[in-house]
């Protein structure tokens, strides 16, 4: 009898957590085969490269796709850059019990936190109404509104705030996967610590950096909250051409078609397509992500 | 043993160019914290109107505006009561409640009417209720499957599964709220056969697709952070596979399964796009999980764009973006508190 329990135990066990794991994977799966059934036979070069006709309801997209670029673009310039230093701050300069570090890193796992939301109001409160409209104020006397607006500048840096935890947190994955040896060869041989990152630990962890930058561009495409009112635009007739403009977003097109347009019913292939162009795009991205950082990890566990 | 120390070759060389580098590094790793105070003080201070609020009586536009209800389902006739005549207003003006808090912790959100019910509390039930169905499903989905990928599966299904958890991580939210909005909703439907196709059971299920992989990543990583010997000896004890994983992983890896869980909460209670698409977006304070609901962070992406800047309505909405990061601030804070004093305590030979 215990013996037929204990066999039944496990047998319950192993196929509940196998369901549940199994489960997962249905759904991915079926997520996956709907989209790419929906939005495969619309998914054309023409619907690449056209802006949409006919008040949205026929044509492509691709002012959405190269607004998605623009803005992703200016938000790696800020946030790559913040990410990689304060990476190196905390695991090459920073003494790991000082207040200074433990407020940084506090920092960090809150700004991971924060809702996407919030960070568009923020957005909205910090960089629109305070720093654009005072600029507005000092670089035209309040004449005109251009800064004080709605624009892919502050989108993009916006979404920087929102994607440097994860910059941070997979560059300084591959800071720790360099071997100790090549630093402390390094500063043996007389080599000051600004110059061992500079010459050692930078170029060694080249791929995590990659790794760091390829994650925040793929959370930084597929966001939609935190542009909703810093500048993604219904329709524009025109690309944007300079920082102050509005800008159409892949994400924002699918929720805007889905939930706003007069014709959903009309538009649901136009629908599909877009979702699957943003879904090839997030999926590419994140898929190289692994695969580099399959090797950093690889690295840091052979030490080599 | 003691060794003299020639204080003259040890003494560190001033070098210009280390210091300006460390400075540097150190003043824009500094930049985070900065953010999140800036946040903090501006979230609030663009919230901060209402506390000094004094209502007036206001005046009745010509056209009184209908609520918008984002989705297919049109419900009007929900939650706006039949319009009423100048007099009937005039009446009700004089004798509704003046304090604003009354206002703000009422019962009805009805912000573009003639007369505006500003009350957060059918937004906050809403919130409530579709992060509680999403942590329904993905709580148990995301701990079982954890423990089946650390414990059980094979090194090639391992292999497969947490890249695929990873993918499912990546989705964007309103890839997610789109597939809800036009493929689950109409398929439980069919099933459930409830009335309006978007409601908070769907918003809440869609949302568990964005939790799981939250609560699989923290829990894998706790259970694999749990020291060898805790299983060999159980092993070693006699224990079958199963009842290691069970009786001895399981446990011993709580807090890191508690903070999972929060962390979930947090990341449900915020999400935007998801609930924007798939909830029917009406501010109904019920209980029933068949009804569509609004949630706050839908309410603050789906009327910011429209309010005027400076307005009540754009204060009270800022108000709800500061309740919401107050929350998952405190969500967050308790998780690492638990993760790091607890676990780690637990781990590294403490009590």
């Amino acid at each position: 009898m215990k013996r037929f329990k204990k066999i039944l135990g496990g047998f319950s066990i192993y196929s509940i957590t196998f369901i549940s794991s199994f489960l997962i994977l249905l759904i991915l799966l079926v997520i996956m085969i709907n989209i790419i059934r929906g939005g495969w036979s619309n998914l054309t070069w023409e619907f690449l490269t056209t802006p949409p006709r006919e008040g949205m309801t026929a044509g492509g997209i691709f002012p959405a796709i190269f607004g998605t670029f623009f803005l992703v673009i200016i938000m790696s310039i800020l946030s790559v850059p913040i990410g990689i230093i304060s990476a190196i701050y905390l695991s090459e300069y920073a003494s790991s019990g000082s207040i200074f570090v433990k407020l940084i890193r506090f920092a960090i796992n809150t700004l991971a936190g924060v809702p996407s939301i919030v960070f568009g109001l923020f957005g909205l409160g910090f960089f629109i109404q305070f720093v654009g409209k005072g600029l507005d104020s000092v670089l035209y006397g309040n004449a005109i509104l251009k800064w004080g607006q709605p624009n892919v500048l502050w989108a993009g840096t916006t979404l920087a705030l929102l994607t440097l935890p994860v910059v941070v947190v997979s560059v300084e994955e591959a800071i720790r996967a360099v071997p100790r040896d090549l630093r402390e060869a390094s500063l043996s041989l007389g080599a000051t610590k600004w110059q061992t990152i500079k010459k050692i630990v930078i170029p060694n962890s080249l791929t995590g950096i990659l790794t760091g930058t390829i994650l925040a561009v793929s959370r930084g495409a597929g966001e939609v909250a935190p542009i909703l009112f810093t500048g993604a635009a219904y329709f524009l007739p025109y690309l944007p051409s300079s920082l102050s403009d509005q800008f159409m977003n892949l994400g924002y097109h699918i929720y805007i078609m889905s939930t706003q347009s007069p014709n959903v019913e009309e538009t649901i292939g136009i629908q599909y397509a877009t979702t699957l162009v943003l879904l090839l795009l997030t999926f590419t991205l994140n898929f190289t992500a692994i695969f580099l950082r399959y090797k950093v990890r690889e690295k840091l566990r052979t030490g080599r | 043993m003691e060794v003299k120390q020639d204080s003259s070759l040890l003494k560190r060389k001033f070098r210009p160019t280390e210091f300006i580098a460390e400075f540097f590094i150190k003043l824009i790793s500094f930049f985070s914290f900065i953010v999140i105070i800036l946040i903090f003080v501006f979230v609030f201070r663009e919230a901060s109107p209402i506390l000094t609020y004094t209502p007036t009586l206001q005046e009745i536009p010509e056209e009184e505006l209908l609520q918008e209800t984002y989705g297919e389902e049109s419900l009007e006739n929900l939650n706006i009561g039949p319009r009423k005549t100048l007099e009937e207003h005039q009446v009700e003006l004089e004798s509704e409640p003046k304090s604003i808090w009354q206002n703000i912790f009422g019962l009805r959100w009805e912000p573009i009417s003639a007369q505006p019910k500003y009350g957060v509390i059918p937004l906050i039930l809403g919130s409530l209720k579709v992060t509680l169905i999403a942590l329904l499903f993905a709580t148990p989905i995301g701990i079982l499957s954890a423990l089946y990928t650390s414990q059980f599966a094979p090194k090639w299904l391992r292999e497969i599964l947490k890249p695929s958890i990873e993918i499912l991580a990546g989705f964007p939210s309103v890839v997610i709220g789109f597939f809800a909005l036009i493929v689950m909703a109409s398929f439980f439907q069919e099933i459930f056969g409830y009335t309006y196709r978007l409601n908070a059971f769907v918003g809440g299920l869609a949302m568990s697709l964005a939790v799981i992989p939250i609560i699989y990543t923290v829990t894998e990583d706790s259970l694999a952070a749990i020291p060898k010997s805790y299983i060999e000896a159980s092993l070693a004890l006699g224990a079958e596979r199963w009842q290691t994983a069970l009786f001895v992983v399981l446990p011993a890896a709580t807090p890191g399964i508690f903070a999972a869980i929060l962390l979930g909460f947090g990341r449900a209670f915020g999400e935007t796009m998801i609930v924007l698409m798939a909830t029917g977006n009406a501010a109904l304070a019920t209980l029933s999980i068949f009804d569509p609901v609004r949630t706050m962070a839908a309410t603050i992406g789906a009327e910011m764009a429209e309010v005027v800047f400076g307005e009540f309505h754009y204060n009270i909405l800022f108000f709800l973006g500061a309740i919401l990061f107050i929350f998952t601030f405190a969500l967050n804070a308790i998780a690492e508190f638990v993760v790091r004093n607890k676990l780690m305590k637990r781990f590294s030979g403490g009590k």
